[in-house]
């Protein structure tokens, strides 16, 4: 019971960097990324080949940054001038290729048998219990971090430019802000936010294959941060630590109901999960905690 | 070689009239409401299952079986959209996309619930491939590409001739001067998604004719009808269908030089290609 506990908050704490990651591109420059499962794949391949290949942890934590970073600006460079409704469709279709290169190139990345034997540092020095505490405070202090970093940017002269790209692009181009240069820096920082988070699960779960991408999670997240508040980091971690109790709640419920086979149950789940994002959106658009807009200053 | 191209070539251009159906639907739903809806993966597995469902228990024929299915799907879009999408409008394009990715998941989960996730065939006799010169055809593909043919030349009579077809043109050219004239834009939304969400179901049969289905079919096949309609010009309906012939004659012709494992990626590289040199798309509007 306990590891069950322990095992549920650290991908809690994952799925609230994923959500920070979001929430900084959408609460942000008001673009959406359906391509966050291919981002947190990036990080996590990224790390297993590096450490894999004899590197120490942090220089995989450092290559899965630079990999989510290089993806980022690669596939959205000519599409982040554009509505937010194309960047949406690249960012789904990046998801899928991205989980194909997994599965298929085998020399890199072991194809669907996926690569086992991820280093967990010290986990063989304390042995698995000690570890999981250990990495669940980790994981729970880069939330933490990460968190009030965030927050800080959004108080920034960076966070205000960005959110005036939100609400009005053109407006803010003409008030002098680089859109396109924010754009890009909003979208690498988030990017590499979500391969970061990628490259931990890696290192907690110490294998990985693509079946743990799915483009179900892009939409957990989206349903933490719709949820938890857009624009609102705090919010955004709250959200995630919902949702994974949500997920694990109706886990235990699906099981419980009668003449329903493990498959439907599997289904119901996830109908739920798009009735709650649904919800969300209608009955509370602004989320559990609103965005706090700064009133301008008076002058 | 050159008969393998061909070949592939041929088979492209029978993937790219399967692909061409959801597409035009997915392209009238942007043209006339102005966002991408991705629930469209669910309209057409939705459609396969119900011809599926047809074929299998009466042994209905196939023009009937579309002519169900269309009405299926559409009846099943315009619910949904009017109970989960139609009221998020105002909060916007991205606001919308969302929803109806979550209304998706339902969908395609709601099938799943009923049917499970065997692979289903639909019953039909099987016939052997016809050889014209050095290139295999199936009869199958044969009739399919003619019942493409003539739900395309359907839809375009509809839009020209219609006076729903005329009131969706004028909504998608310009919806605050179609109100002026007195359109109903409530009852131009409905009628659109009825047709957008009944193609996609067409499209889901004609896939399922060819293959077989499961619950993913609709969104196996929805980055090749995004990228039909991106390369297409996003709204525009002829577009649709020279991007979905092209997005299918570069999937099968890709298959020469990459895995077929791949080839779900050519729609991406062709997203990606024409978003950076031509965003309006080959007959498009602006996309800035």
């Amino acid at each position: 019971m306990l590891s069950y506990l322990l095992f549920t908050l650290t991908i809690g704490g994952i799925y609230a960097m994923l959500a920070l990651s979001l929430n900084l591109i959408w609460g942000g420059v008001g673009m959406v990324n359906l391509g966050l499962a291919g981002f947190f794949a990036v990080g996590a391949y990224a790390t297993a080949i590096v450490t894999g290949a004899g590197a120490p942890v942090i220089v995989g934590l450092g290559s899965a940054l630079l990999a989510g970073v290089i993806v980022g600006l690669l596939v959205t460079y000519g599409t982040l001038r554009l509505r937010g409704d194309y960047l949406a469709i690249v960012t789904l279709g990046l998801a899928e290729v991205i989980r194909l290169i997994a599965l298929n190139e085998r020399w890199l990345t072991h194809g669907a048998d996926g690569m086992s034997g991820i280093v967990a540092p010290l986990r063989s020095m304390v042995g698995s219990q000690a570890f999981n505490l250990g990495y669940l405070v980790f994981v729970s202090t880069v939330v933490i971090l990460l968190w009030l970093l965030l927050r800080r940017l959004d108080h920034s002269p960076f966070g205000r430019a960005i959110k005036a790209v939100r609400e009005d692009q053109e407006l803010a181009a003409f008030a002098g802000k680089p859109v396109l240069r924010l754009k890009l820096q909003t979208f690498a920082v988030s990017a590499a936010v979500a391969s970061l988070a990628g490259a931990l699960y890696s290192h907690f779960q110490s294998y990985i294959s693509p079946d743990h991408f799915q483009p179900l999670i892009t939409i957990y997240i989206f349903l933490a941060v719709s949820a938890g508040g857009v624009g609102r980091p705090a919010g955004a971690v709250i959200g995630a630590y919902a949702v994974v109790a949500f997920l694990e709640g109706t886990r235990f419920v699906a099981e419980l109901l009668p003449g329903v086979d493990p498959l439907q149950a599997a289904a119901l789940r996830e109908m739920l999960v798009g009735a709650a994002l649904l919800l969300v959106l209608h009955l509370r658009p602004q989320g559990l905690l609103p965005e706090r807009i700064q009133p301008a200053r008076k002058t | 070689m050159l008969v393998n191209l061909a070949q592939n070539l041929l088979n492209g251009l029978m993937t790219g009239m399967l692909i061409a159906i959801p597409a035009i639907g997915f392209s009238a739903i942007y043209a006339v409401l102005r966002y991408p809806n991705f629930a469209i993966a669910a309209y057409a597995t939705i459609g396969a299952f119900a011809g599926w469902w047809l074929n299998s228990t009466f042994g209905l024929g196939i023009v009937w079986i579309i002519l169900i299915a269309f009405c299926v799907s559409g009846v099943v879009g315009v619910a949904a959209e009017q109970v989960t999408l139609a009221r998020l409008r105002p909060a916007g394009v991205l606001t919308v996309a969302i929803a109806s990715i979550a209304l998706n998941l339902m969908l395609e989960n709601a099938v799943r619930f009923l049917f499970g996730n065997d692979l289903r065939g639909f019953d039909l006799a099987i016939q052997p491939d016809w050889r014209i010169l050095a290139l295999r055809i199936g009869p199958q593909q044969v009739q399919n590409m003619l019942l493409s043919l003539a739900i395309m030349a359907a839809v375009f009579l509809f839009l020209r001739y219609s006076p729903f077809g005329k009131a969706m043109r004028a909504v998608a050219d310009n919806s605050d001067l179609a109100r002026l004239k007195g359109i109903n834009p409530t009852r131009i939304a409905v009628a659109t998604i009825f047709m957008g969400a009944g193609l996609a179901g067409v499209g889901g049969v004609l896939l399922g004719l060819d293959t077989s289905i499961d619950p993913m079919t609709g969104a196996r096949i929805l980055l090749s009808i995004f990228a039909a309609a991106v390369l297409g010009g996003l709204g525009s309906i002829p577009g649709a269908v020279v991007g979905a012939l092209l997005i299918g004659m570069a999937e099968e012709v890709s298959l020469l030089a990459f895995p077929a494992t791949y080839k779900t990626a050519i729609g991406f590289v062709a997203i990606l290609l024409i978003l950076t040199l031509r965003p309006r798309g080959l007959l498009g509007e602006r996309a800035l």
